[in-house]
């Protein structure tokens, strides 16, 4: 054993398991898939229910993980094959900077790493090539509300802190198009020529945290979602309210830029519906609704929140007392009864939908409609899961070997599950699971150094 | 030196007996003469509802001045109509936590109410000052075996907050007061059920199905006799239980003020019982009981 | 038909007239209808009292057209059992109010029976007026 862990994903999960298991002393192997770390969090305004600033208490921990010395980051990459079995010293395609002394986990793991054009050790993350880049395309990051050039920066305080340029996006790499940014370059920090590589790591652990994606389907979205500006699932209203967003911060509708005044939050679109979606409830919808209703209301005094539920799931510490302060302290209305249809009209999106504790039809012709759209597992979760040999639901999400007893373990000795990449969670429970992910880790380190330990003295 | 009284003006006619055979039970007490019940040199109508609506300060007018007729008089006033009570307890309340609303009634009224009286229910005097067991003592003709299901309705316990006399979903007062005198206390569901209230005069239909549900719970509970600290209550739940065209059922229970009965238990005169109002006569159950 | 809501009816001067005479929070209520359970006359009324507190939430003022704030005893039972200390009935008078204050008169003693004006105790009259009359 060489007792190497891999984390996989690097969300608020996944950085939460890579950090404890390496201050504890061993070595991580850190992947993700994107340009930099920190997920779906690192979008977020605030969180719930502290209403803390996301990126605020996220940004010490992508900082940590980026700078400690027992973790190794491996971003723009993903896990392509494992092959599970002690092995000893063996040949195997490793870069020269991970093949010394590394050989001998449980695990040989298989890393495609895709070129980030960018040579991380090199660039300082001035921006000078983005000023020059001539392609213009929507930023994920900011759900498509802003732009972004080819060559980029996810955000800010991204980390690394390290430029990329999107091959997809880029003029043509294969003969060079444009090269503007290379020469833009003062560090020279732009190779044209790398090219994807397929790197080998012996771990003996492995944590899955690898998170979720929003319900995109549009057959169950009959809210015109993908169609209207002003309707948007609830990243895409983070987006809006962060200070750090294409917005600075202000609310204004993504159409005309007018701040909107009447504002309709729709609870359970595409979950709880087991008929034309997803049976499962999402979990953390009501809590994020109730906290955009309080967030819009300290930025719009003048304004109004329509939240139409079903129920209000709010179990968490806090939870309860949390919603009650945006119906109580932020005037927020909340309906029960679902929402029929979503059409523009003069200017606004008009909401029909029914109060069934008057049992009156009502109509709202919103500024702005913000969909609270179904959690699903990342895209790739299936076949992750096929290459590491573990279980998946129907719907993608990881399945622990016993739910109630054994909920961070795959059944896979040496392989761990944390966060939403089992199911929808919020962050302090997707903490906690990484925590205990780590921990896990760490029992099964422990257990086989005790029994080495044993052996050896048996042999005395 | 007893203690101030207001009875109220139901209690001064068309409830005389309630007034009577508490006066007649609070001189009975001992204590030289210190329960007695004295009335207020002058007093007028409380309103029979206390205001819930906030901007309407005229009609806490007549609680007001009630409560300072009462200062005149000594830092207390007592009340027998659970009504009065209700409207007096929450009027002291409300005027000791908004003294802005007390100034403006005492600059319009041109009287100094100083917002101290303690407003009390002639129970709470039983049960506080006077205690259980000195009234057991003065038991003359214990009630022994008799069923007395205690009738609380609404406005003798709610809302807790302001009136506090008593548990509001489970009360033992009038419990403890039936024990006292001998008798057995009959537990039923519909001991703190409205009896209809003011409904009588606008949808008697409804008051009376109201009432009509709190006698029958009574009586499935073993019922003999319904006691009740409330004028409009008694008069709720024995109205509809009176000889009519139709006859009677022979299944009805006399409804009576507490007072009534403690006068019965305490071996005071028959002229202070006040029977001869009822509509239920009380004196088949009670002069049987009476005489063993 | 559909209902229109907007701002200036879930926060227009109707819900603000009932929350400045009830001095209550409607949109404290989360409709949890402990009241409605414990209500002794529900019976007789057409919306239950949630669904009269619900009403005012919404700022709909048809509410003043229902029978149940005229039913309403004020036992007061409703506002001893709310978990969030909502006074439904100072909110049930405050809607009396609002009506009786527009010319709305409940109580007609003439059609009473006479025989039970004679009996009846004055403070029921005294309270009928001031609660039904204006």
């Amino acid at each position: 054993m060489n007792y190497r862990a891999l984390v996989i994903g690097a969300g608020i999960g996944g950085m939460q398991a890579a950090l404890d298991i390496a201050d504890s002393g061993y070595e991580v192997f850190l992947v993700e898939k994107d340009p930099s770390i920190g997920g779906h969090m690192a979008q977020l305004s605030e969180t719930f229910p502290t209403l803390d600033c996301s990126q605020c208490i996220l940004t010490p921990r992508t900082v940590e993980v980026g700078q400690h010395p027992n973790i190794r980051l491996l971003t723009l990459s993903e896990v392509v094959a494992v092959e599970s079995g002690a092995r000893p010293e063996s040949e195997g395609t490793l870069t020269p900077a991970l093949s010394q002394g590394e050989r001998g986990g449980h695990f040989r793991v298989r890393i495609l790493r895709h070129p980030r054009y960018v040579v991380e050790e090199k660039c300082t993350a001035c921006g000078d090539c983005a000023k020059v880049c001539p392609v213009v395309v929507p930023n994920e990051f900011d759900r498509g509300l802003a732009a972004r050039r080819a060559i980029y920066i996810p955000h800010p305080q991204a980390v690394p802190a390290v430029y990329r340029l999107d091959p997809n996006a880029c003029l043509g790499l294969f003969p060079l198009a444009c090269g503007k940014c290379g020469e833009a370059c003062e560090r020279q920090a732009i190779d044209y020529d790398m090219a994807p590589e397929t790197v080998e790591v012996d771990v003996d652990a492995i944590v899955v945290a690898t998170g979720y994606e929003l319900y995109q389907e549009e057959a169950v979205m009959a809210y015109a979602y993908m169609d209207h500006p002003d309707v948007m699932d609830g990243l895409e209203f983070e987006r809006l309210l962060s200070a750090s967003g294409p917005t600075g911060g202000k609310l204004v509708r993504p159409s005309d830029g007018k701040v909107p005044k009447e504002v309709v939050f729709i609870q359970c679109a595409g979950s709880r519906n087991p008929e034309h979606g997803l049976p499962y409830c999402s979990k953390i919808c009501c809590m994020y609704t109730a906290k955009h209703a309080i967030l819009y209301k300290h930025r719009v005094h003048d304004g109004q929140v329509y939240v139409f539920y079903i129920d209000i799931r709010a179990g968490g510490k806090g939870y309860e007392e949390f919603v009650t302060r945006a119906m109580e302290e932020d005037d927020t209305v909340y309906i029960r009864g679902r929402v029929s249809k979503v059409f523009p009209r003069d200017g606004k999106v008009v909401v029909w939908g029914v109060d069934t504790l008057t049992e009156r039809k009502v109509e709202i012709a919103a500024d702005m409609v913000v969909v609270a759209a179904a959690i699903v597992p990342s895209a790739r979760s299936r076949r992750l899961a096929e290459v590491l040999g573990i279980g998946v639901d129907e719907f993608g999400f990881y399945t622990a070997s016993d739910a109630e007893m054994t909920p961070v373990e795959s059944g896979v000795p040496g392989v761990f599950l944390a966060g939403a990449g089992l199911g929808p969670q919020d962050i302090p429970e997707t903490v906690a699971q990484a925590s205990g992910a780590a921990a896990k880790v760490l029992v099964f380190f422990e257990a086989e150094k005790a029994k080495r330990r044993k052996d050896t003295d048996r042999q005395d | 030196m007893g203690i101030p009284y207001y009875p109220g003006c139901t209690l001064s006619t068309k409830a005389k007996n309630y007034d009577r055979s508490g006066r007649a039970v609070a001189a009975a007490l001992g204590g030289d003469g210190r329960f007695e019940l004295e009335e207020l040199a002058e007093w007028q109508c409380c309103g029979a509802t206390f205001p819930l609506m906030l901007d309407d300060s005229m009609a806490l007018i007549a609680p007001t001045r009630i409560l300072y007729q009462a200062q005149q008089a000594g830092e207390r006033v007592a009340t027998l109509c659970a009504i009065c009570f209700n409207v007096l307890r929450r009027s002291q309340a409300l005027l000791k936590r908004d003294p802005e609303m007390l100034e403006r009634i005492n600059w319009f009224t041109e009287q100094e109410y100083r917002g101290d009286v303690t407003v009390v229910h002639f129970l709470e005097v039983l049960r506080d000052d006077v205690g259980w067991e000195a009234l057991a003592e003065r038991v003359v003709r214990p009630l022994t075996g008799m069923r007395v299901a205690p009738y609380y309705g609404c406005l003798l316990l709610r809302p807790y907050e302001e009136i506090g006399l008593d548990d509001p979903e489970d009360p033992v007062i009038l419990h403890d007061l039936v024990r006292a005198l001998g008798a057995e206390p009959v537990d039923f569901p519909y001991n703190i059920e409205c009896c209809g209230s003011y409904l009588t005069v606008k949808d008697p239909q409804v008051s009376e199905t109201l009432s009509k549900d709190v006698v029958a719970s009574a009586r499935e509970h073993g019922a003999q006799v319904i006691i009740t600290a409330c004028p409009l209550c008694q008069f709720n739940l024995d109205y509809p239980q009176r000889e009519t065209e139709a006859g009677r059922t022979g299944n009805e229970i006399p409804v009576l003020y507490f007072t009534q009965l403690m006068a019965v238990a305490l071996g005071l005169p028959e002229e202070t019982w006040g029977f001869e109002d009822h509509y239920v006569d009380p004196g088949q159950t009670l002069r049987v009981s009476e005489n063993p | 038909m559909r209902v229109q809501l907007s701002i200036d009816k879930v926060r227009g001067p109707f819900v603000a007239r009932v929350e400045e005479i009830s001095g209550q929070d409607l949109l404290a209520c989360n409709q949890c209808g402990k009241c409605s359970a414990g209500c002794p006359v529900v019976a007789a009324m057409d919306l239950l009292p949630n669904q009269v507190i619900r009403m005012a939430q919404l700022g709909m003022e048809d509410v003043l057209e229902c029978n149940t704030i005229w039913i309403c005893a004020s036992c007061l039972t409703c506002v001893t059992r709310c978990p969030k200390g909502v006074d439904l009935p100072r909110l049930m008078e405050a809607l009396r109010q609002i009506a009786l204050r527009r010319g709305v008169a409940k109580l007609d003693l003439a059609a009473l029976p006479p025989e039970l004006l004679k009996e009846v105790p004055q403070l029921a009259i005294v309270g009928g007026f001031r609660k039904y009359m204006r």
